[in-house]
């Protein structure tokens, strides 16, 4: 029961990380919320449903033909809806990233239609293995994996390549950056992608493991994963990381122990919680004010 | 008197009414939110919480007590400005996006809360009988929108108002001329719930049908779009931001399907093409005197 339960929260938890680090480098960078990444994420279950049931492509191809597509979705919306308020006050910004955020979940309506949609049987071929007493299917084991590898190369670029060093630069200092040759629009863009492309493939995981796509699965999965970020400490990628798992698995903790109908509440519980103790969340940088 | 008044609201075009009525209430949210974050500062992405608490205290001494309405609507704010300032109190110590994510999380929370609470019918929602007086609704509700505008124009330019500013301008400076910053701040917020939720308490009898869903995150986000977009810290901004934006789907309904897809590309353009807000950094007392050809007061 415990190992089962373990199992489900740790396959959630992966999947809101992942949409929780599109959330904190793009925070991290230019100290935006982007309230439409949650609708990243649903474009993301989308593109892959639409390659499953009309291309007959199989999940792993979809997954990446949904990156590709919602990488160049995130950009052109920094391009449209971000880049011009980037002198302008934060709120504004915000406000900006809601009317992009209403914007394409009623598209999706429109496009999609208000039920939601399953992808075709066997689109994954899904297994059940015993450990001890628990049942893990493999379309668990596969959402912990895929998320494990998609974090690992994330870290790998942050950290090893040029672009990466860029990135880390720009979010600790955006003006220093600028001045040190480092074309600061072209690492937002990348930032953009980045985070688009690890939503969108949290959005065909989620699409598969719950066989539902809908125009408004963005919105609480987004929140949630906003509260994953900001709960491990925003900006902080492995922060990130830790708040998605952190919030997973207490949802489904809570919901095992008979909290079920207090499921959404779960996760801002937590945080506000955390957010009283550690007012900067659970690995950020304490911030010092100068005057 | 009361005769009077019901034939003048008869006399408007229901349709037209409903609007105006949509309007009057959005004006007294938005001004609540723009005393929290447009003069004070602190980005509240929780205003629809107090919107529900309101509506459902309102909703409740109506269907329990023989309160007049007068008497239900302060009482409602009254509990309203109780709560907020018992949640303000741990949570105002959070600063920017924290603070923000907090009264977001917290609004989840309440949301979640009535929808599990069994005296308002859970999530079926509660059905709220006429309000207890002679006076029909539109024109209570725009009295009461009046009553806020006058309002918060005098706490604006109050020393209330003025601490208020101090703090959103430089929290740290303000402190060090020793304003209690953290009294403020909960006044501030406890005012603007006041305010939330007697338009909570308005829209649950105009309505005459409440449930927890609807004060959801994207009515917070509505209501701080109204004060984004009239210019953040100006009451006629806040108040022609909430009467564009709560009249816009309406207007846009000859579309039918297109209307959220066009109202959230409006919000985007609006925002890249004036980031302060319509009004923001316009004084409109002196356009007003400019207007009638006078000489603006001058500083």
């Amino acid at each position: 029961m415990f190992l089962q339960q373990l199992v489900n929260g740790v396959a959630l938890g992966s999947v809101y990380a992942l949409i929780a680090l599109g959330y904190t480098m793009v925070y991290g960078i230019i100290t935006l919320i982007n309230f439409a990444h949650g609708e990243i994420f649903m474009a993301g279950a989308f593109i892959g449903l639409l390659l499953v049931s009309a291309f007959k492509v199989n999940v792993f191809v979809a997954m990446a033909g949904a990156m590709v597509f919602c990488m160049l979705m995130g950009v052109i919306i920094e391009l449209i809806a971000y880049r011009p308020l980037r002198k302008s006050s934060r709120l504004s910004a915000l406000i900006s990233a809601i009317g992009v955020s209403i914007f394409l979940s009623s598209l999706a309506l429109m496009v999609f239609g208000a039920d939601a949609k399953g992808f075709p049987d066997g689109a994954f071929p899904v297994r059940q293995i015993k450990v001890g007493t628990a049942d893990i299917s493999t379309l668990q084991l596969l959402i912990i994996g895929v998320s494990a590898v998609l974090m690992m190369a994330l870290e790998f670029i942050v950290q090893k390549t040029k672009i990466g060093k860029a990135m880390r630069a720009t979010s600790e200092d955006y003006n220093t950056s600028a001045l040190m040759g480092i074309n600061v629009n072209r690492v937002i863009s990348f930032t953009f992608a980045l985070g688009s492309a690890l939503a969108a493939a949290g959005g065909v995981l989620v699409g598969v493991l719950f066989n539902a796509v809908s125009f408004n699965m963005g919105l609480m999965a987004g929140l949630k994963a906003f509260a994953a970020a900001v709960l491990g400490g925003i900006g902080s990628i492995p922060g990130a990381m830790l708040g998605g798992l952190l919030l997973g698995v207490s949802e489904v903790f809570g919901v095992a122990i008979g909290y079920s109908s207090y499921r959404d509440a779960i996760a801002f519980t937590i945080l506000v919680l955390v957010l009283l103790v550690k007012p900067t969340g659970l690995l950020g940088q304490k911030i010092t004010k100068k005057v | 008197m009361a005769d009077f008044l019901n034939s003048l609201v008869g006399s408007v075009d229901p349709y037209m009414l409903q609007i105006l009525v949509n309007v009057g209430i959005a004006v007294v949210l938005a001004l609540g939110l723009n005393v929290i974050t447009g003069l004070t500062g602190q980005l509240s992405l929780g205003h629809a919480a107090f919107m529900s608490i309101g509506a459902f205290t309102s909703a409740m001494v109506t269907i329990k007590t023989g309160l007049p309405f007068v008497a239900n609507l302060a009482v409602t704010g009254v509990v309203t400005a109780i709560v907020a300032a018992a949640i303000g109190f741990p949570i105002l110590r959070l600063t920017g996006d924290y603070l923000a994510i907090c009264t977001l999380g917290f609004a989840e929370i309440v949301k979640v809360f009535f929808l599990n609470f069994e005296p308002t019918n859970k999530a079926l929602g509660l059905t709220v009988p006429p309000a207890k007086t002679a006076i029909p609704m539109p024109i209570y509700v725009w009295v009461v929108a009046i009553l806020a505008i006058v309002l918060v124009t005098f706490v604006q330019s109050s020393r209330f108002g003025r601490a208020l500013k101090a703090i959103r301008e430089d929290e740290i400076a303000a402190d060090a001329m020793g304003i209690n910053t953290a009294r403020y701040k909960i006044q501030a917020f406890a005012l603007g719930s006041f305010m939330a939720g007697i338009g909570g308490g308005l829209y649950a009898h105009f309505l005459s049908y409440i449930n927890p869903s609807d004060f959801g995150f994207l009515k917070s986000v509505d209501i701080l779009a109204m004060v984004v977009l009239g210019g953040l810290g100006s009451v006629p901004g806040a108040v022609i931001g909430s009467s564009v934006l709560a009249s816009a789907p309406e207007f846009l309904r000859f579309m039918s399907q297109y209307r959220m897809l066009v109202y959230g590309a409006l919000l985007v353009f609006l925002m890249v093409f004036r980031p302060n807000g319509l009004l923001g950094g316009v004084n409109v007392t002196e356009l007003l005197l400019r207007a009638i050809g006078r000489k603006p007061a001058g500083k």
